[in-house]
């Protein structure tokens, strides 16, 4: 009776042994075969391209426009540069400038000519939430105006559209009936800063 | 032969003496249209006007009934005059009247009273006849009572102009006289009462100022302007000769710099008609200040104030773009310009800027782009010479319609320089000019400028729009530079003239 005990127990030890021994082997086996089983490395996030522009944004003194660089993404294009230089220009200015293009205003589209026009269609709170004013008038207009021509290769003129259409002013001062060329006695002659 | 000739001239005049005694002076119908006189006759003591007088303004019809009375129609409805009763029927009512409408000849002749009290009801709009200063007032033209007494204490004396209801007024300080400018129709004037050794005369000029007029020792005088529910009051304190007046009395208190005294200036050359645009008006509010200043309510009231000085002035007639709160286009204010063949054409505005620190006039010509410069060339070469009936020829100059600016940039320029430099010299800087793409000056066939005359996002200049001084600076201003444009060189010849201008 004795005997039977001792086998049982050695028989038990015996088994307990071999299962930690399958363990052991198989958690060594998992950290070796790594090399074998293909797992998709995590891609590093892509660097957007990007390219500096010039944009003009409302001068302190409130009376000129003041030529700052910024990076815009870079786009596939002409047009789509375009809009991408307009989409930025409608963000608010970095301190100390002024914003010159009335709050809610969004880009509906834009078009260029092969005769070097560009045509920019602006949302009507250009025009609903314009401040007034000649001065003001004439910074929201060649904000935009100065900053397609000097940016964009090609582009000499820039007509402004509201809401799809031509449109005599944007605040009952300045004539966008036709496509304006750049105006730079608007622009302070500081050199511009770079703003990231 | 001498004797009965030189008896019958005596005679003519003694007749034509006592009927003029006879007729009192002609009543002033003042309506939209303007003023006219309508005569007055004395019948039995009463003041009767003529009815065919009185329907080359008021639409009726006359008609003698079988008892020889009179049938008046106006619009429809009917008053019935019977004859040698001072009664009329008017549409079924009785009104009485001082004396019986009564025939003179062919005419029919009815007693002053008629008119507010019978033709009023019926003719759909007012009709009021104000005794005392002979005026008969037609729909709703603004005619205010004014009230003017003299005052004197030790060797000051004072003028207080009272003005009921109350109306805008401006007021003009020169060496011998202070014009009162009052924005109405026409003037209820009562006799002056009083006197005052400082003054010499109160006299009433058309359409609505009152000129005072002052003795020639008396010393400087100084105004002070108050508005109340029921009046205006202007108050005139005029000082012994080398004495400042002094008007602690007289509140609200003067600002440091006094207020800008307006200069006689020579007539106006060959300037004859000049067009003021005052800006936006209607849902169009233009720039609105801090304090909720309106654009469109500052350069509407100095327009009408510019209006009264230019035609006061410089002889000049005045033609407003719009003269009261509504909506124009910027079309509209182009053809009324060009139509009324303007000479000088000056639009008002109040600037806006994102600095709110901003402050100061700014001055504005037409810039032309390639297209407007192809166009100022081509002007004068599309010049077209017709032979005309009886020989000679015929200058037909062409221009696009939409660009006829092109032909007086330098002269705008010129207005624009005048403009800017009419603040020097008043406590304020050279305006700066700028060439700028506007609107409303692309069509104009004119010199032509655009006055800013300060930054209503500016509190400060929000604040200064509300006294007399500020507008009276800018319209001094505006006053200064088209006098001297006026009467400055003549304007740079048009390509082709004299030119039957035709437009394309």
């Amino acid at each position: 009776m004795k005997r039977t005990m001792l086998f049982g127990l050695a028989g038990f030890t015996a088994l307990a042994l071999l299962g930690w021994g399958v363990n052991v082997g198989l958690q060594y086996l998992g950290r070796t075969s790594s090399p074998d089983v293909p797992v998709a490395p995590t891609p590093p996030p892509a660097p957007t391209a990007r390219i500096t522009a010039t944009l003009f944004y409302g001068a302190p003194d409130g009376l000129s426009l003041a030529p700052v660089r910024v990076d815009v993404p870079l786009a596939e294009g002409a047009v789509a540069q375009g809009r991408q230089i307009v989409r930025a220009l409608l963000q608010p200015p970095p301190a100390p400038y002024l914003a010159v293009i009335p709050r809610g205003t969004t880009l509906k589209a834009l078009y260029l000519t092969t005769g070097g026009d560009a045509f920019v269609d602006l949302s009507a709170e250009v025009s609903t939430n314009h401040p007034g004013g000649t001065q003001a008038e004439l910074l929201t207009v060649y904000a935009i105006v100065n900053a397609m021509t000097t940016n964009l290769q090609g582009v000499q003129r820039v007509q402004l559209l509201i809401d799809g259409r031509e449109a005599d002013t944007v605040a009952g001062h300045v004539d966008v009936r036709r496509p304006l060329e750049r105006d730079p006695s608007l622009v302070r002659q500081d050199p511009p800063p770079a703003v990231q | 032969m001498r004797a009965p000739a030189a008896l019958a001239v005596l005679l003519a005049l003694l007749l034509t003496s006592l009927a003029l005694a006879q007729n009192p002076a002609p009543i002033s119908v003042v309506s939209a249209a303007g003023r006219r006189a309508l005569p007055a006759t004395l019948v039995n003591g009463q003041e009767y006007v003529s009815l065919d007088d009185v329907a080359l303004f008021l639409p009726l019809s006359l008609r003698e009934d079988r008892q020889g009375g009179l049938i008046v129609t106006v619009r429809g409805k009917t008053i019935v005059a019977p004859r040698d009763r001072p009664l009329v029927s008017v549409d079924g009512r009785v009104v009485s009247l001082p004396g019986p409408v009564t025939r003179a000849g062919t005419r029919w002749l009815a007693p002053i009273d008629f008119l507010p009290r019978a033709l009023g009801p019926v003719a759909e709009q007012r009709i009021e006849y104000r005794r005392a200063s002979r005026l008969l007032v037609l729909g709703t033209v603004r005619v205010p009572r004014v009230t003017t007494r003299l005052e004197s204490s030790g060797a000051t004396a004072r003028v207080t102009v009272e003005i009921a209801p109350p109306a805008g007024v401006m007021t003009v300080t020169d060496t011998d006289r202070v014009v009162v400018r009052i924005d109405a129709d026409a003037l209820d004037v009562a006799p002056v009462a009083g006197a005052a050794a400082a003054v010499a005369q109160v006299r009433v000029d058309q359409p609505a100022s009152l000129t005072v007029l002052l003795a020639p020792a008396s010393g400087e005088a100084k105004t002070t302007t108050s508005t109340a529910d029921t009046m205006t009051r202007v108050i005139i304190e005029i000082a012994p000769a080398g004495q400042a007046p002094d008007t602690s009395s007289a509140a609200p208190p003067q600002p440091a710099a006094p207020a800008p005294a307006l200069v006689l200036a020579p007539a106006a050359g060959g300037v004859r008609t000049v067009v003021i645009d005052p800006g936006h008006g209607g849902e169009d509010a233009g720039v609105k200040g801090p304090g909720g200043t309106l654009e469109k309510q500052v350069t509407l009231d100095l327009a009408k104030r510019l209006k009264s000085v230019l035609e006061a002035r410089l002889g000049v007639h005045v033609v407003l773009t719009r003269d009261d709160d509504r909506a124009v286009t910027l079309d509209e204010r182009t053809a009324t310009a060009n139509n009324a063949k303007g000479h000088v054409f000056v639009s008002l505005h109040m600037n806006g800027s994102p600095a709110p620190a901003r402050t100061g006039p700014a001055v504005f010509f037409m810039r032309l782009d390639r297209e407007g410069e192809d166009t100022r060339r081509e002007a004068g070469a599309q010049a077209l010479a017709l032979p005309v009936l009886g020989g000679g020829t015929r200058i037909i100059e062409t221009i696009r319609w939409d660009l006829a600016q092109a032909r007086h940039i330098e002269d705008s320029q010129r207005l624009a320089a005048l403009l800017a430099g009419a603040f020097q010299g008043r406590g304020g800087a050279p305006a700066p000019v700028h060439p700028a793409p506007l609107r409303v000056l692309a069509g104009l066939d004119m010199p032509a400028a655009l006055f800013e005359m300060g930054y209503l996002t500016n509190a400060e200049q929000e604040k200064g729009l509300a006294t007399e001084d500020v507008r009276s600076l800018w319209v001094q201003a505006v006053y200064d530079a088209v006098s001297q444009f006026a009467t400055g060189p003549a304007p740079a010849p048009v390509p082709a003239a004299p030119a039957a201008r035709e437009r394309r």
